[in-house]
């Protein structure tokens, strides 16, 4: 019962120096050295304490809403003619993303470790809100760093922060997105780490995090891997999500790793193409894209000749980075996990679909997964199986869209 | 006046640390980053600094999401990388202040993506023959440091690591095994930055890095003023002034240098 929710498995990467394969790590200031083993022995002891899973089960059952249930898209399943399409529905989570599934568990190991303050970084800011929610929940004061770009097109998750009482601190260096948040945020630890608990978002940074963020999202799999066999009485052909650090994909994945028949699909954010160099492909381009060190990991990073790392873009603020989780990178060299990519436009198109034939509004990020299902399922076996991870819901981007669409 | 150079790297700095102890003062080694405000200006202050007596050189290269860096250096680095600073012109900058006579030893300091771009063992062969001495590397702990380790070794130049107020027993005794040059003591918890005082730990702080290793201790962040530099006497083998000389500079390229001559100037018996 106690690995019902974070599965450990012993074959499991990474290795003690935080490795997948040959990437991940932790590259960081001798300042927070200190911290990061620190944080790994608390979450080791955490792990190994039946009170701490029954402590994040009871919260994910009676706050977050778990589990999350799979919907059957029988219209849009109908429309394209193929596979059968089904939705693991993280949009009804609580605040509408898959995020607060991580914001709980390293919350409460927070509180464990008695760290008052918590940091947070946030792009689209469903991770912002996510954290604010359990800081709100637990009683944790909370900070969270945001990228004035994101700021400005993503104004309701703003508003919800400071409205559950975080204070949101407006990021104005860099390209003023996500990866300029981290960098700050990282500041602020490297400053406070004494009393702050740095509650990272995506599966990435220097080891454990994205060790501990895929074990706190592998939830996502776990419950849908059994629910899927309940419905269908098989395991996915196909296993879909989007990828921009790569949380909720790596919580999709990790439990259909060892399924052989299971195709796992990462969908990175095309942006306006390959060819415009406007987009965070970080697997698709690889003129600009290869191995490189940022925010503490070795993985897939968007740089120019001279490493210095790229703007980004993506219509959907939450894929807008130009790194990628070190597990994603392993997976991928492993030829696992195949990574591929959808544009802005696809999308969108993809957005306004899912909207129309299931009355379900995705969250941008999600509609990358959306596009890629679209773009599958007819060449799939009516009989077939096509999972996707709809990660959070899209009423935070009816502002983004709006403005693209018109009313 | 121009010296000839014996030495270089690891030898290098230590004939530096001998000559200021002989003289029973600390180092005192500048920072500058190469491409501020302009690539021609940045090599300018280092031989104008130079000529004031400076024990050596922090030659930064700029970064595009400098971490462990505050506002000043941020905003130096950023308009360095705006003016087409490429790790090729920071190695070339360091031959070319050689070929001008500069002997003072030099250590490059950048993050670690850039180099590793460049090619790890191709930067530690090239900064070599630049004339460069050693490497600091903000956010290349030890164990992450393999990779420059072994070139730095055959080249003999230093691979410097940093301690910070947050370095516990195990973690001082990692770093001390593996640096080689000197130590790079932090001397706050935080980002680099012109600070009003020095923490009031320091004293305590360094006697317990200074019961753990008998390799010189250089003292970074937040060290501002000829007042900080005289506080420092008898506490480490030197120290790195930062920011305070780009916020100097803000001002003017003589305010700079008059910053540099009185810090250099307070440490002088």
């Amino acid at each position: 019962m106690t690995d019902l929710y974070i599965r450990k498995d012993i074959s499991d990467l990474p290795d003690a120096r935080g490795y997948f394969g040959e990437f991940g790590g932790r590259f960081v200031p001798e300042t927070i050295m200190p911290a990061l083993d620190e944080l790994e022995n608390a979450y080791a002891e955490a792990i190994a304490d039946p009170q701490f899973h029954a402590d994040l089960s009871h919260l994910q059952r009676t706050y977050t809403g778990r589990p999350t249930p799979i919907t059957y898209a029988r219209r849009l399943s109908e429309a394209l003619g193929g596979a059968q399409i089904y939705l693991k529905r993280e949009d009804l989570a609580h605040t509408g993303a898959h995020k607060i599934n991580n914001a709980l568990g390293q919350g409460l190991l927070a509180k464990r470790m008695g760290k008052r303050r918590i940091i947070a970084e946030t792009g689209a800011g469903q991770h912002g809100v996510g954290t604010a929610t359990a800081m709100a929940l637990l009683g944790l004061e909370c900070c969270v760093y945001m990228g004035s770009v994101d700021i400005r097109r993503q104004q309701p998750n703003v508003f919800r922060m400071k409205l559950l009482g975080a204070e949101v601190i407006p990021v104005e260096s860099g390209s003023r997105t996500l990866k300029d948040a981290i960098n700050e945020a990282m500041r602020d630890w490297v400053t406070n780490v004494e009393t702050t608990f740095y509650l990272l978002g995506s599966a990435l940074g220097p080891h454990p995090y994205p060790m501990m963020v895929r074990d706190f999202q592998s939830v996502i799999g776990l419950e849908a891997r059994q629910q899927i066999q309940d419905m269908t009485g098989q395991l996915p052909d196909v296993c879909v999500a989007c990828v921009g650090g790569g949380s909720n994909a790596i919580g999709l994945f990790h439990a259909f790793r060892d399924d052989a028949g299971a195709e796992l699909i990462g969908v990175e954010a095309g942006g306006r193409g390959i060819a415009s160099k406007e987009h965070a492909a970080r697997f698709a381009d690889l003129d600009i894209s290869r191995p490189g060190i940022l925010h503490g990991t070795r993985s897939f990073v968007m740089q120019d000749e001279d490493g210095q790392i790229m703007e980004t873009h993506s219509v959907s603020a939450g894929l807008d980075y130009p790194s990628v989780g070190p597990e994603h990178a392993h997976l991928r060299q492993l030829e696992r996990a195949y990574y591929t990519l959808a544009t802005d436009d696809e999308a969108l198109e993809a957005f306004q679909t899912l909207s129309k034939l299931e009355g379900i509004i995705p969250a941008l990020e999600s509609a990358h997964a959306v596009a890629e299902a679209i773009k599958r399922a007819p060449t799939m076996p009516r009989d077939s199986v096509l999972l996707v991870n709809l990660s959070g819901r899209g009423d935070k981007d009816l502002d983004t869209v709006i403005g693209i669409l018109g009313e | 006046m121009t010296q000839t150079r014996l030495s270089q790297g690891t030898a290098a700095l230590e004939e530096m640390f001998a000559r200021a102890r002989e003289r029973k003062r600390l180092a005192f080694l500048p920072y500058f980053c190469i491409g501020y405000p302009n690539h021609e200006e940045s090599l300018r202050a280092i031989e104008s600094v130079a000529a004031v007596g400076v024990d050596g050189f922090e030659i930064g290269i700029p970064f595009s999401d400098p971490i462990a860096d505050g506002p000043t250096i941020q905003a130096a680095t950023q308009i360095a990388l705006e003016n087409g600073t490429t790790v090729r012109k920071c190695l070339d900058a360091v031959k070319t202040l050689r070929d001008k006579g500069i002997t003072q030893p030099m250590l490059m300091m950048g993050y670690a993506n850039p180099l590793v771009a460049y090619g790890s063992d191709r930067f530690v062969r090239d900064a070599r023959a630049a004339g460069a001495d050693g490497l600091i590397v903000p956010d290349l702990p030890p164990e992450e440091a393999a990779m420059f380790a072994d070139s730095c070794e055959r080249e003999g130049l230093a691979l410097v690591f940093m301690l910070a107020p947050t370095s516990n027993d195990e973690r001082i005794e990692l770093v001390t095994r593996h640096a080689t040059g000197f130590i790079y003591v932090v001397s706050l918890t935080g980002i680099t930055g012109a600070r009003k005082e020095l923490p009031v730990y320091l004293t305590e702080y360094i006697a317990r890095l200074r019961a753990k290793t008998d390799k010189p201790l250089v003292l970074g962040f937040g060290i501002s003023s000829p007042e900080h530099a005289r506080q420092l006497r008898g506490l480490t083998d030197g120290f790195i002034v930062a920011s305070a000389l780009l916020r100097a500079w803000e001002r003017s390229f003589a305010d700079m240098r008059t910053l540099a001559g009185d810090i250099f100037e307070a440490i002088q018996n």
